[in-house]
């Protein structure tokens, strides 16, 4: 399980009514939130485009009638809108309910299309990364049970994968390479392009997951050779229950959910039309708005990183920042610092009772022991791994915000290692 | 109930812990867990006529951590070693209002760190009566 993703699962109800009560209150605690990278609001925009489709525009797109033909139609528009922000063909686009259910797809669907096809059962071999998403992680996990031989390449310190090392672990019966594209945890955005050059010379398919790239920098599936790609809707100020798997035309693939047809015969379930045209309407206005809102962040996202390393011992994970070079190698709306001597879930806790929602890396909230294997992966020490904590903008982060975490933090990093009984 | 929040208690002791802080010659030490694992607890005592006079802590770790080194710290100060050796993880968990489940290690930890402490101010006492 991810760390970052399972703190959520900790309830933490009685903060929530907290906050709640306080909003009533009209000088109430403040409440900001900096966890983009974890999920974002709906768009009043995708909220608006919704809306019919939940009552009036209910139809089933495989309905022959008027109904029915109308939600079709939606959904064949929004499979062009969400096409169009990668450069990819409208029928290159499959929608799913979710990221996992795509990197399953892409990950057992390739391998299944092998079997089928009789090319030595489940004998191939697949290439990740050591630094994917856990859906990635486990679906690979269960593939290796299967027979599916697994290559786990390392990364550098800023969690970046050298495209060489793809090129050196290609063997002659890989089938596929899957190496994500923006770190979730740390941000690092991997040379996808190299990547895909070389796995395209190798006639070796690429998948890549970009869920937290998608709609925030630019992509070009054709210009990068990517052959698979996936992308999530509430990422991106759309609902929750849409993302989608580009699949390149011709790439041999198999359903895992069978059914009646829907989506080219690669993904039974009756379509959610409410949430795949706020999907794409989503993809819209990242399509207009990417260039200044990148921007815009990119200048917070820096003035956060300068703020808080004034903190004694305090550091940055990921790309260093202001770095020629490296700048372009980190989303544009995360930074990962730790924090020597003190434990990500306690400076997590403590910043949400000061209205301030972000996220740790530390394994303490996973029922496993063990620290984010990103951070592992990148050569933090499991007792430097536990000190994580994550910060991501977004749409509705302003300049104040930041004034006040970079307010606020360094007493809160102060009064937690007076606790310690380290560095002292 | 399915215990998976932490209790209004727990995040009482955590926003505003009770004995935190190093001690000048303690009597007894208990140091226990791993910076590996994500906690780390050193518990100090006082003791006088074999009564837990003073008690504090120092804790790296999560909520959980911190808030039960807190209330194990409650808990143990004015009583005497036999009556603090009988604090168990359950009365730690009861008295914060319940943990999480997979929390429960850190309540263990706060009780053995103070189990080392005492048990380390008595084999000091042995070797003194000794010579």
């Amino acid at each position: 399980m991810n760390p970052v993703r399972n703190y959520k699962l900790m309830g933490l109800s009685n903060r929530v009514s907290m906050r709640n009560k306080n909003k009533k209150i009209s000088n109430g605690v403040k409440s900001i939130y900096f966890d983009y990278a974890a999920t974002t609001p709906v768009d009043d925009r995708v909220k608006k485009a919704m809306e019919p489709f939940f009552k009036e525009k209910f139809g089933n797109t495989m309905s022959i009638h008027s109904f029915g033909q109308e939600a079709k139609i939606a959904l064949e528009k929004s499979r062009e809108t969400v096409a169009d922000l990668i450069n990819a063909k409208p029928n290159e686009i499959i929608f799913t309910g979710s990221a996992t259910e795509s990197n399953n797809l892409a990950l057992k669907g390739v391998v299944f299309a092998r079997r089928s096809l009789g090319k030595g059962g489940f004998a191939a071999h697949i290439i990740i990364s050591q630094i994917e998403h856990p859906c990635i992680m486990e679906t690979a996990n269960w593939l290796e049970k299967q027979g599916v031989n697994i290559t786990r390449i390392s990364v550098d310190k800023y969690g970046l994968v050298n495209p060489l090392d793809v090129k050196k672990a290609i063997r002659k019966d890989t089938i596929l390479v899957s190496i994500i594209h923006a770190l979730n945890e740390i941000g690092t955005i991997q040379p996808i392009e190299k990547i895909g050059k070389i796995c395209c010379s190798r006639r070796v398919y690429f998948h890549t997951d970009a869920v937290q790239s998608f709609g925030k920098i630019p992509i070009d599936v054709d210009k990068m050779n990517i052959d698979l790609l996936t992308a999530s809707s509430h990422k991106i100020y759309g609902p929750k229950g849409a993302a989608c798997l580009f699949i390149k035309e011709g790439v041999k693939i198999e359903p895992i959910l069978h059914g009646g047809g829907q989506e080219m015969g690669l993904r039974g379930s009756t379509s959610n039309v409410p949430a795949i045209v706020g999907f794409a309407k989503a993809c819209e206005i990242c399509k207009k708005e990417m260039k200044k809102e990148t921007q815009r962040l990119i200048k917070l996202r820096d003035k956060l990183i300068k703020g808080v390393l004034q903190i004694k011992d305090s550091h940055l994970t990921g790309p260093p920042c202001g770095e020629a070079g490296h700048l372009e190698k980190r989303l544009p709306n995360n930074a990962n610092f730790w924090f020597s001597f003190i434990e990500g879930e306690s400076l997590v806790v403590r910043l949400d009772l000061k209205g301030i929602a972000v996220s740790t890396g530390s394994a303490c909230s996973s029922a496993k022991l063990e620290p984010s294997h990103v951070l592992l992966a990148i050569g933090l020490k499991p007792e430097e791994a536990h000190c994580s904590l994550r910060i991501s903008l977004g749409r509705q982060t302003k300049e104040k915000d930041i004034d006040y975490l970079i307010k606020v933090l360094p007493n809160i990093v102060k009064n937690l290692r007076r606790i310690s009984p380290y560095g002292k | 109930m399915a215990n998976d929040t932490y209790s209004k208690k727990v995040i009482e002791h955590f926003q505003h812990p009770h004995n935190y802080g190093k001690m000048k010659n303690p009597d007894g030490v208990g140091k226990v867990g791993n910076p590996i694992c994500g906690d780390v607890m050193h518990l100090y005592i006082k003791v006088e006529k074999e009564i837990i006079k003073d008690i504090k802590y120092e804790t790296f770790g999560c909520v959980a951590a911190i808030s039960t080194s807190s209330v194990v710290t409650d808990l143990a100060k004015g009583k005497t070693l036999q009556q603090a050796l009988k604090i168990d993880s359950n009365k730690v968990v009861k008295s914060l209002g319940g943990l999480p489940e997979i929390k429960y290690h850190c309540s263990l930890l706060a009780v053995d760190a103070l189990k080392k402490a005492i048990n380390d101010y008595l084999s000091k006492k042995k070797n003194e009566e000794k010579k």
